[in-house]
């Protein structure tokens, strides 16, 4: 494998079906050893990208180079330097715990030498020890997709690629496999995931967050929640919600209101100006506020935020 | 080729089959079922057809007649019915398949040295019975008609044996002239295009609906060792039942077997790349498992049902569907399969039908092949 720092490089990569364009002039560099976070709703062309990134879909335009090689061009030299665990479920049901583990690494060619070790590896690995002759189908969710991040990584691969790994597993297990994840990027490996669990973004060390196919921002967390957000954010908890929110829409100072949780997160220009018009402005349209404050926008008001200010300029756009 | 990859993949998809119940019931009991089905209730043979009489003469000379038509064994006299209506009705209520009547003047006419003819009423909707009863029929009137000369011309006092030719028939190849002989071959056709296109082509649209297909094409296994590791065991299995098959045919049924094992080995390998690769193809376009399944049963089994010379001679078929059957891979292999059981065909003699099987076979490989990419487009 040529020595380099980056795993990822993607330039210019487009993806189309017919009219519809699934991933537009995205651009980027994923570190070794970095645990990169692809970070957007469904649809917004994640999985596009992870695929083209992996070799199993061909890019319509644009070059992206995996562990040091072509994606389009070498295909197959990059399969054998990466693991991939795709968005569905899909191991083999019908198959034992350690039949599924035997044919990955089959079909990673894992020496006879190395095999035994590296399967016993991926049993402590997954937490699976004594469950080797389980039928994977009756394995609980958790279970069955850290079976799956095991077939993956059996070959020992420099880069892994998740996409949406943790859909449909309840939180502990999904907790549990972000340790998995951490523990394998200190080995240096390079993991490259994507999500739409805003909570799980905080995992990672740099996040691309993607919204119909561009890239609407890159950063670590911490980044994106300081300089991505146009404006200050506030929280205000009142009553009745629902024309809290039809009213707020044409207050003045607010850019923009949504709804969190059973509270409201407005974004404004100056929050120490605008807290004590907007208190006033509520309670003249007979609104009660319990409490208002300044502060830190999660990444999720940074994804709204974002996603919003680029959806309105989109359709100001002749 | 790794052929480490290429077993991992074969490894896996016999684990497939042998636990899923239904293409386990597929490999193992359809074959026997068919052999049975076909041995036992298929017959073309024409024996004891129920006929009904109406004699409207009731002399001895028409009681010779009928006779004649109870001692042969493909009549039978049911009834002998005491009016003509009587004789229509049963061959609308199926109750007979024939009719014989004989004439108020059948004697008479004898007597006086004249021509008489006796009617007989034939169900027609069945027309290949019908057309062997009623030579069946003619021979035993013939029969009877030479006696009644004979008779007359020593009547007359004339003690000379006349002269008369007759045709002395053998059957060769199947000589007993048993349907089931004719059938059972190509039985073999049969279960191998179920097992070959039809369940590979299950298998392989099963990956993409399950989504499995792209973890595995994530991984460095090649097309080649996909296909390759896929059909493997299934080949094998086909093989399997071809040998179950034929020793169901043989030590069972008695069919004669006259030909050389490995010519049977031969045709059937051959014949198994064909359908193998016809599923693969199949499941490749279709990736869909109900689409591929009927696709497959409409391309492989049922022309090798209907077309390929096993239950009905290519010779006899309309001129065109005659130019259709050459392009199918299970008329080729029916007719090995029934020289080498029925015949003994030397192998050297058959290189008219394991050429273009060896063709297909080739051709066929290659399009799968091609066919199938590591891609999701």
């Amino acid at each position: 494998m040529p020595e380099s720092t980056n795993s990822v490089v993607v330039e210019n990569l487009v993806k189309r079906f017919g009219d519809f364009t699934a991933v537009d002039r995205l651009n980027l560099n994923v570190a070794k050893g970095e645990v990169f976070g692809f970070l957007g709703p469904n649809g917004a062309g994640k999985s596009t990208t992870i695929r083209m990134l992996c070799g199993l879909l061909r890019p319509t335009s644009g070059r992206a180079q995996v562990a040091g090689f072509d994606v389009s061009r070498n295909p197959e030299s990059v399969r054998q330097n990466i693991g991939y665990m795709s968005q569905k479920f899909s191991l083999y049901n019908d198959l034992k715990v350690i039949e599924n583990l035997r044919l990955f690494a089959g079909l990673y060619s894992v020496p006879s030498a190395k095999l035994k070790n590296r399967i016993e590896w991926a049993l402590e690995m997954a937490n699976l020890k004594g469950q080797e002759n389980l039928i994977t189908a009756t394995l609980p969710g958790g279970w069955k997709q850290r079976l799956a991040l095991g077939c993956a990584v059996l070959h020992q691969p420099a880069i892994l690629f998740l996409d949406e790994p943790t859909s449909g597993v309840d939180p502990i297990s999904r907790r549990q496999f972000w340790d998995l994840i951490h523990h394998m990027a200190a080995e240096g490996v390079t993991v490259f995931v994507t999500t739409h669990y805003m909570e799980e973004a905080e995992y990672c060390n740099r996040l691309a967050l993607i919204f119909r196919g561009k890239m609407v921002a890159l950063g670590t967390p911490s980044e994106l929640k300081r300089d991505s957000m146009t404006g200050e954010l506030l929280f205000v908890d009142c009553e009745p919600l629902g024309t809290a929110v039809e009213t707020l829409q044409s207050a003045p100072d607010v850019m923009d209101a949504a709804v969190f949780g059973n509270a409201l997160h407005l974004v404004v220009r100056n929050a120490a100006v605008a807290q004590p018009r907007i208190e006033q402005y509520l309670r003249d349209h007979s609104v009660t506020v319990r409490r208002m404050e300044k502060i830190r926008p999660t990444l999720e008001d940074v994804f709204v935020s974002l996603t919003t200010t680029r959806e309105a300029a989109e359709e100001h756009k002749p | 080729m790794s052929f480490m990859r290429l077993l991992a993949v074969a490894r896996k998809e016999l684990i497939h089959i042998l636990r899923d119940s239904r293409s386990l019931g597929i490999v193992v009991v359809m074959p026997v079922t068919l052999m049975l089905l076909f041995g036992y209730g298929v017959n073309l043979d024409l024996k004891h057809l129920p006929v009904y009489v109406f004699d409207r003469d009731g002399s001895q000379q028409s009681q010779d007649l009928l006779k004649r038509f109870q001692a042969s064994e493909y009549f039978q006299i049911v009834r002998v019915a005491d009016s003509y209506p009587a004789v229509t009705r049963a061959l609308d209520d199926g109750d007979a398949k024939m009719g014989i009547v004989i004439p108020w003047d059948f004697s008479e006419r004898i007597s006086q040295g004249g021509q008489v003819q006796v009617q007989a009423l034939v169900d027609g909707t069945d027309d290949n019975t019908a057309n062997v009863a009623i030579g069946y029929a003619e021979a035993v009137v013939q029969g009877y008609s030479s006696q009644v000369q004979l008779n007359w011309l020593q009547s007359r006092g004339q003690s000379i044996q006349p002269a008369s030719v007759s045709v002395q028939t053998r059957t060769w190849y199947n000589e007993n002239l048993e349907s089931s002989s004719f059938i059972i071959p190509g039985v073999l056709a049969l279960v191998m295009s179920v097992i070959g296109a039809f369940l590979t082509s299950l298998t392989i649209a099963r990956e993409w609906e399950r989504g499995s297909m792209e973890q595995l094409i994530s991984t460095p296994v090649t097309a080649m060792e996909i296909m390759l590791g896929k059909l493997a065991p299934y080949f094998i299995l086909g093989m399997f039942d071809v040998a179950v098959c034929a020793f169901i045919a043989i030590s069972w049924f008695h069919v004669p077997f006259r030909g050389s094992y490995w010519t049977l080995a031969l045709s059937s390998a051959l014949f198994m790349i064909v359908v193998l690769a016809l599923g693969f193809l199949i499941s490749v376009l279709a990736k869909n498992q109900f689409a591929a399944s009927q696709i497959a049963l409409l391309i492989t089994f049922l022309p090798a049902f209907l077309l390929s010379g096993f239950l009905f001679s290519i010779e006899q078929m309309p001129i065109v569907l005659q130019w259709i059957t050459r392009i199918l891979p299970a008329r080729y292999y029916v007719s090995v399969l029934k020289k080498i059981f029925l015949k003994g065909t030397p192998t050297a003699m058959l290189s008219a039908d394991l050429i273009p099987l060896a063709v297909f076979a080739f051709v066929l490989t290659l399009v799968a092949t091609r066919s199938f990419h590591k891609r999701l487009e």
